[in-house]
């Protein structure tokens, strides 16, 4: 076989949906309809899944670390809210336009993360992600300030209501938009873009070597991840309709990582999976000790890190069945 | 003006004091601590309790909150921070941050979540009329700690053998180590010392940010590495430069155009990480 034909073969291979990926995706659906009294709860997983998937993108996948993905989360929100407060009611069109408008700050602040180190990128990430919720503070005219911003939303299609008369079509919709995007995030990983990608992220150098050119890879990317990152944003300002100030706290850029850490990343479910179980930790410890749920989300992280966290990964990586492992069981 | 600078100054100074620490775990270790505000608000916390329920005088508890943190920050050093100086800057940041989520709750549930005060005594406080201008005693009293400090700290670096082993490791870990240097003994002393003068950086700022409480790790966090991004991680000097011109730039800027607030500072961080990565005030590259 030519060199060019086993590539992709190897594509092909790991494009086809598994019987495992189908029963994950029909769970979440039945989840939705036989406990409706939780769907405000499977919303929030949802939604949290979605922006930890984007993380994943850059991280899991072209290996840059950001302490600041809250900045896209938080336009992608606020975007929303004000399209919606300024008269563009319909969720759909407020929903691709505020993801659209964070791709675009994505796209302009990629090129910042391509010079100095991990560390540097860090700073910086979580330097944009600091002024854009000041600027947030600062401009209440647009963003309400403080006091966050109220807005009216027309029913999905003009039929089905979301928000929280309507917070199972509200898990819905957010289902619908995560699994489109998901469809769309493992086309483009399982891509020979995604392939070079994760050649950048083994070796820089040696990638180079073999003339895969980073920067403008890294961009695309980023600003990719940046639009993910927005879309949850969006979902959650739709959803409860309300827009504070918090969607750009430091504390989200960190959660979303340990969601992302705790599910594993470099499989796209990670985030989900990370989400579902981040969330529920949360859910579950805040009824017994609301005040210090915090405490045991610590305590794993640590426990993670210093147990080897890829080596845990790996080790559950091989009780996956062989469909979810996705490109690199291969 | 003057009072803004003078003030401007004695932020900067604070900040110094407790951020000079992690600059140097960063610059000697290559560790991103970002649990270092955790250390900090350990030393508040000491002289808090020490002044409110055992009743010893400010002055007093100050070694306490050096001598505090200091001592934990060594077992945690020899315990769990050590198995993490090789790994990536992820699992760095994942383990610090793990550590701030745990110190928060702790502090919250023996402390509470109300802010302890630290009272500061009748000498301390009120300010002095000199050429027109207001001084307030307890920023003089910071400048001149925290000066102090700065100063024996930079004695400490370039005239002590001590300082000069430190320096070696600082620029190459690996050869100063292969010149018998005991890197491993300099590290945790310095990761000690780090986390005592965040400790008395903590217990000395509990006034001026209106007490210690158990989100002090998260909302400082920022600061510190404001501070070593914009000073460098590479010696005192750089430190101390960035820190004093993060806290002019901070106070004045929210007094002079509160439009935009800490704004400002977040912007030069990024401009600085974008023209000179390692630091406005560091030496050049390697």
């Amino acid at each position: 076989m030519s060199e060019a034909a086993r590539l992709s073969a190897h594509l092909t291979r790991g494009a086809r949906w598994g019987l495992g990926e189908i029963a994950f995706w029909l769970l979440i659906v039945a989840l939705i309809f036989l406990v409706p009294s939780r769907a405000l709860l499977i919303n929030e997983i949802l939604i949290a899944g979605l922006f930890a998937m984007s993380l994943d993108l850059i991280l899991g996948y072209a290996g840059i670390i950001s302490l600041g993905h809250a900045a896209f989360f938080g336009i992608g929100a606020y975007g929303a809210a004000i399209l919606a407060s300024r008269g563009i009611h319909d969720p759909i069109l407020g929903l691709i336009l505020a993801s659209l408008l964070a791709g675009f700050l994505g796209l302009a602040t990629a090129p910042l993360l391509l010079r100095g180190s991990d560390l540097t990128r860090l700073m910086v990430t979580l330097g944009i992600c600091l002024m854009l919720g000041e600027l947030a503070n600062r401009n209440s005219w647009a963003t309400g300030g403080a006091d966050g911003l109220n807005f009216e939303l027309t029913p999905i299609f003009g039929l089905l209501p979301i928000g929280f008369t309507g917070q199972r079509n509200a898990a819905l919709y957010s289902l619908v938009v995560l699994f489109l995007l998901f469809v769309l995030a493992r086309r483009i990983v399982q891509s020979p873009f995604g392939l070079s990608l994760r050649a950048l992220k083994e070796n820089r150098l040696r990638a180079g070597a073999l003339g895969v050119s980073a920067p403008h890879r890294l961009i695309v990317i980023y600003a990719i991840s940046a639009t993910y990152a927005g879309a949850a944003g969006a979902l959650v300002a739709q959803t409860t309709q309300i827009v504070s100030l918090d969607v750009f706290d430091f504390h989200r850029s960190a959660d979303v990582l340990l969601m992302l850490i705790i599910g594993g990343t470099g499989y796209l479910y990670g985030g989900i999976i990370g989400a579902a179980l981040f969330i529920a930790i949360k859910d579950g410890l805040s009824t017994a000790t609301p005040e210090y749920w915090e405490f045991w989300i610590g305590l794993l992280l640590v426990a993670l890190v210093l147990g080897g966290r890829e080596r845990i990964g790996a080790r559950l990586h091989a009780l996956l069945p062989r469909r979810l492992r996705g490109g690199s069981a291969a | 003006m003057p009072t803004i600078l003078f003030d401007g100054i004695a932020y900067g100074m604070l900040l110094f004091v407790l951020a000079c620490g992690l600059s140097v775990t960063l610059g000697l270790m290559n560790f991103v601590n970002l649990a270092h505000g955790a250390f900090a608000m350990a030393g508040g916390y000491v002289t808090a309790l020490l002044m409110n329920r055992a009743g010893v005088p400010f002055l007093a508890t100050l070694p306490a909150a050096f001598a505090a943190p200091a001592i934990l920050g060594v077992i945690l050093e020899r315990t769990l921070y050590r198995r993490l100086y090789g790994a990536s800057p992820l699992d760095q940041v994942l383990f610090t941050i793990g550590l701030v989520f745990i110190a928060m709750p702790i502090a919250n549930y023996f402390l509470g979540d109300q802010p302890q005060q630290v009272h500061l005594p009748p000498f301390l406080q009120g300010r002095v009329e000199w050429a027109g201008i207001g001084f307030g005693i307890y920023r003089l009293f910071i400048i001149a700690v925290c000066g102090a400090i700065a100063l024996a700290l930079q004695l400490l670096l370039i005239g002590t053998r001590f300082g000069a082993q430190l320096r070696a490791a600082v620029d190459d870990a690996r050869v100063a180590s292969g010149l018998g240097i005991d890197v491993d003994r300099l590290f945790a002393i310095t990761f000690a010392v780090g986390c005592g003068l965040a400790g008395l950086g903590g217990a000395l700022a509990a006034d001026v940010v209106g007490g210690i409480d158990p989100t002090f790790p998260v909302k400082f966090m920022v600061s510190f590495l404001i501070v070593v991004t914009v000073g460098g991680s590479r010696g005192i000097l750089g430190a101390l430069l960035g820190a004093l011109l993060l806290g002019i730039l901070d106070v004045a800027g929210k007094y002079y155009v509160p439009s935009i607030g800490a704004f400002i500072i977040y912007a030069v961080m990024v401009a600085t990480l974008l023209i000179r990565p390692q630091g406005l005030f560091a030496r050049g590259p390697r």
